[in-house]
């Protein structure tokens, strides 16, 4: 039986008027993968933000790993947070900085380990993601899909119990998407890490995750397959299904 | 009416909401200073960025102006017969008032700008939170090099332009208009105290920290920012803002020293 690693209760994160989070409760298992999926602008990122304390609830408790993280700060809050890997959106790369500076930041600025460990650590999991020759050049210098390997790379570093994907697939052509999530699957399966995917879209992964959320108009509706969803009658998803995830059994079978 | 009283409300609040901003801002970038590790090389590389390289800008500037002041000073002095003042008429307006004041607008110019608009690409672009994510503080990596680098390099910067800006009014004096040039260094040594140069020095130290607060709090804050606006744009405008901002804090700031100091 698996540990609850993140739990929401009863939260509500609102800016100004418009509330985009009202009182919802989550729950996410350790070692599985959850997607949350929905429209956009429904508070998908905020949800995730808040996962990571860079925003925090107006009311309620966020819990990782037993810890509530709703008004925690300084190095209690380094602590949680280095439990945690981010590949943004963007991937998030500093683009001053090489590959091979990049994905030494956090060994470099986090640990004690010596140059030489540091260099070989980076060398080899930049390896074992494609990226070897690539150390030297800058983020502006490669493509999409590259990037995204980048900062997936910067994010297992410190072996994080914990992986967020913000929108891993958006920019990326179909076959991308596909090298990306099997990328997930590997690493995933190697590391052991929690899976946390973010999209606005009804992934490809979608089929291989265990607990699908559905954000909608601030309330979180939880699932435990596509069948499931495809089969609700909430007028809302619905009408999400119609739009994003057209014949889930394609998604099978590309998968 | 009372549209026009909840505007100003409205605006009182947001003005509030920022100054508070970047009070906490400048707390956290100055409490970086006692975080470990601190980041020297970081430190030294902005020294260079924002010092080193501004030295040619105001090797000209500081040329050109004190040229200028020994021409219009000349002319001035000669209604009265008093040329042999060049000296500690340049001299003084350098030290006191031209060279600290001129350095800060170059240097806000310069290295202000591409310091806000560095800052608030990387806000936009989620390197900031990307790094707060791996528990590296951004102040500590990111802002308290800057703050210290141009703490430094702003003074010094300062005392190079008046040592440049004195031998231009010389040039211009003594080279051209035919100043004796005796007169020109016995008039700036017997008038220059050390008050006068410790007061541009206080100045440059606070106008240091006035450029590198506003540059920096603005990038920080681009997502935050009232009428901002988003992405390229969004930087853009902050960056104007924040170079007006700081030019016009400086000058404020400029007299306020004055006046307390004189």
């Amino acid at each position: 039986m698996s540990q609850t690693i993140i739990q929401f209760s009863k939260v509500v994160k609102a800016f100004g008027s418009q509330v985009v989070l009202d009182h919802v409760d989550l729950s996410i298992e350790s070692g599985r993968t959850t997607v949350i999926a929905g429209p956009s602008g429904q508070g998908k990122s905020v949800t995730m933000k808040l996962i990571l304390a860079l925003l925090r609830p107006d009311s309620g408790q966020i819990f990782v790993a037993g810890q509530d993280i709703s008004r925690m700060r300084g190095k209690a809050l380094n602590a949680i947070r280095t439990k945690f890997g981010v590949l943004f959106q963007g991937s998030a790369l500093l683009d001053s900085l090489t590959v091979f500076a990049n994905v030494a930041l956090p060994l470099e600025e986090r640990t004690r380990l010596s140059r030489a460990e540091i260099r070989e650590r980076v060398f080899s999991t930049l390896g074992q993601l494609g990226l070897s020759g690539h150390e030297d050049k800058y983020p502006a210098q490669l493509s999409g899909g590259m990037r995204k390997r980048v900062g997936l790379a910067r994010a297992l570093m410190l072996r994080p119990e914990i992986m967020l994907f913000d929108e891993p697939t958006t920019g990326l052509d179909p076959e991308k998407s596909m090298e990306i999530y099997q990328l997930f699957l590997e690493t995933q399966q190697k590391f052991g890490y929690t899976s946390i995917i973010v999209s606005h879209d009804i992934p490809k992964i979608f089929n291989l995750a265990d607990q699908v959320i559905l954000v909608n108009k601030g309330r979180f509706n939880t699932f435990a397959s596509p069948e499931e969803i495809q089969q609700s009658e909430l007028p809302e998803i619905k009408s999400f299904v119609q739009s994003t995830m057209g014949d889930i059994y394609l998604s099978r079978e590309m998968e | 009416m009372i549209r026009y009283l909840e505007k100003t409300g409205k605006n009182t609040i947001w003005l509030l909401e920022d100054l508070g901003r970047m009070g906490v801002f400048l707390a956290f970038a100055l409490g970086g200073i006692f975080k470990r590790p601190f980041r020297f090389s970081a430190m030294v590389r902005q020294v260079r960025l924002i010092g080193a390289n501004s030295f040619w800008v105001i090797f000209f500037i500081a040329g050109f102006t004190g040229m200028v002041l020994g021409l219009q000073g000349y002319y001035t002095l000669r209604k009265f017969g008093s040329e042999g003042a060049l000296g500690s008429a340049v001299s003084l307006s350098l030290i006191r008032e031209l060279g600290p004041v001129l350095t800060a607008l170059m240097v806000t110019g310069r290295a202000g700008s591409a310091m806000c608009a560095e800052i608030g690409i990387m806000r936009n672009t989620e390197q900031l939170d990307a790094l707060e994510c791996m528990a590296i503080d951004p102040f500590r990596y990111l802002i308290t090099p800057k703050f210290l680098a141009t703490i430094i390099s702003v003074p010094i910067l300062t005392l190079f332009f008046n040592v440049v800006g004195i031998f231009g009014g010389y040039l211009a004096g003594c080279g051209l208009l035919g100043v004796n040039p005796g007169a020109y260094w016995t008039g700036m040594e017997q008038s220059v105290v050390n008050q006068d140069i410790n007061m541009g020095i206080i100045k440059s130290f606070v106008f240091a920290l006035l450029i590198v607060w506003v540059c920096t709090g603005r990038g920080y804050f681009v997502h935050v920012i009232r009428g901002a606006g988003f992405g390229a744009e969004g930087v853009s405008r902050v960056t104007t803002q924040a170079v007006v901002l700081s030019s016009i804090a400086v000058l404020i700031w400029d007299y306020l020293l004055t006046a307390l100091l004189l």
